[in-house]
């Protein structure tokens, strides 16, 4: 049987060396968030607020330690100011994951709008972004974007869709 | 106390190649006035974010010393940092808190430590138990002094006048990052 999305994920962080992994929790995450914390190659802890990651992230990154901040949409929103005054012009390499809420069943009108903020705030600010959708391509679209994060320092945004990851669905 | 003197007091004490991360506006054009260092970073945006990088960077480098310097109203916006690195017990961390009571790079409107919040007594609440406000200037200096020699997490309040900074910041962030990494021996 294939390894689910998390396992991939984490192989795939571990294989590059992203040993910080920085979040404010989401149901969707839940696997992920698990498995770093169970696993003592990572350093893994929840934040206030997704912008304190994001700074404690970058902070890592100067002073030579690879992260990630694992996040959900609504998170994703409160993060443009720090993205376009830290991470962008002091040419950061932010790793960012985002479990996609607000599409393919949604059921909170406040996710769905926030949602459509964040692929145009992602494309304005000219950060790199990958909807992760096929299990098959998690390991080619995570490998090659963190890589080329590093190499060329500049941002990264991992977005999980409810296809890859299932979603949270409408408890009736 | 003033902000460009109480900065210059606490860098003359550094002497382990410190990381000292200037939050934004006033905090770091003071530090930038008392002569650039290669392990200064200077913030310019990314309001209230001092202390998450000057955790992210103690976090990476847990045997060098790191001082965050913010403004009353830069940790306003970001208490729940403060609460983290408590959590984290983070302990070559100290926190410098420069109050005037007021955004004064903005036309010194009044901030909520003016209208009675303690900076203090709110890192105290989120566990940061070594919190202390400095009475005077010779006090500040024994409290960097104890920081820089005893584990910490530390804060040190600082309550300090309206000057305005000597200097203004070069505004240049791959220059900033790029010196502050050779600084740190990242690079």
């Amino acid at each position: 049987m294939d390894e689910p999305w998390f396992e991939v994920v984490a192989g795939v962080l571990k294989q590059h060396k992203v040993d910080l992994v920085t979040y404010v929790p989401d149901n969707v995450l839940r696997p992920l968030i698990d498995l770093v914390h169970a696993d003592p190659y990572f350093t893994a802890f929840a934040v206030a607020r997704e912008e304190e990651g994001l700074g404690i992230n970058a902070g890592a990154w100067l002073g030579g330690r690879r992260g990630i901040l694992l996040m959900q949409t609504s998170g994703f929103a409160t993060l443009p100011n720090a993205l376009a005054s830290l991470s962008v012009p002091f040419q950061i390499p932010s790793l960012l994951m985002v479990s996609e809420r607000g599409t393919m069943g949604e059921f909170n009108i406040g996710q769905q709008l926030v949602a459509r903020t964040m692929r145009p705030v992602l494309d304005t600010l000219l950060i790199e972004n990958h909807t992760l959708t096929h299990l098959e391509d998690v390991a080619f679209i995570m490998e090659r974007s963190i890589t080329q994060a590093f190499a060329t320092q500049a941002p990264c945004c991992f977005i999980l869709s409810p296809l890859l990851t299932g979603g949270k669905v409408f408890a009736a | 106390m003033n902000r460009f003197d109480i900065t210059k007091r606490m860098v003359a004490l550094l002497r382990h190649d410190e990381a000292v991360i200037g939050g934004i506006g006033y905090t770091n054009f003071d530090l930038w006035a008392v002569g650039h260092r290669a392990q200064n970073f200077y913030m310019l945006g990314s309001m209230g974010l001092a202390v998450p990088i000057g955790m992210g960077v103690a976090l990476a480098q847990p045997r060098r010393k790191v001082i965050a310097l913010e403004g009353d109203g830069s940790i306003l916006m970001q208490l729940g940092s403060l609460a983290t690195v408590a959590a984290r017990g983070q302990k070559n961390l100290a926190i410098v808190i420069m109050d005037n009571g007021a955004y004064q790079i903005t036309g010194g409107q009044k901030t909520l430590t003016e209208e009675g919040a303690d900076i203090v007594a709110i890192a105290r609440g989120c566990g940061l138990n070594q919190s202390v406000w400095a009475a005077d200037e010779s006090a500040f200096e024994e409290l960097i002094a104890l920081s820089l020699k005893e584990d910490g997490p530390w804060l040190i309040g600082c309550r300090i006048d309206s000057e305005k900074p000597k200097d203004t910041t070069e505004r240049d962030p791959p220059i900033i990052k790029d010196r502050f990494m050779r600084g740190l021996g990242v690079k």
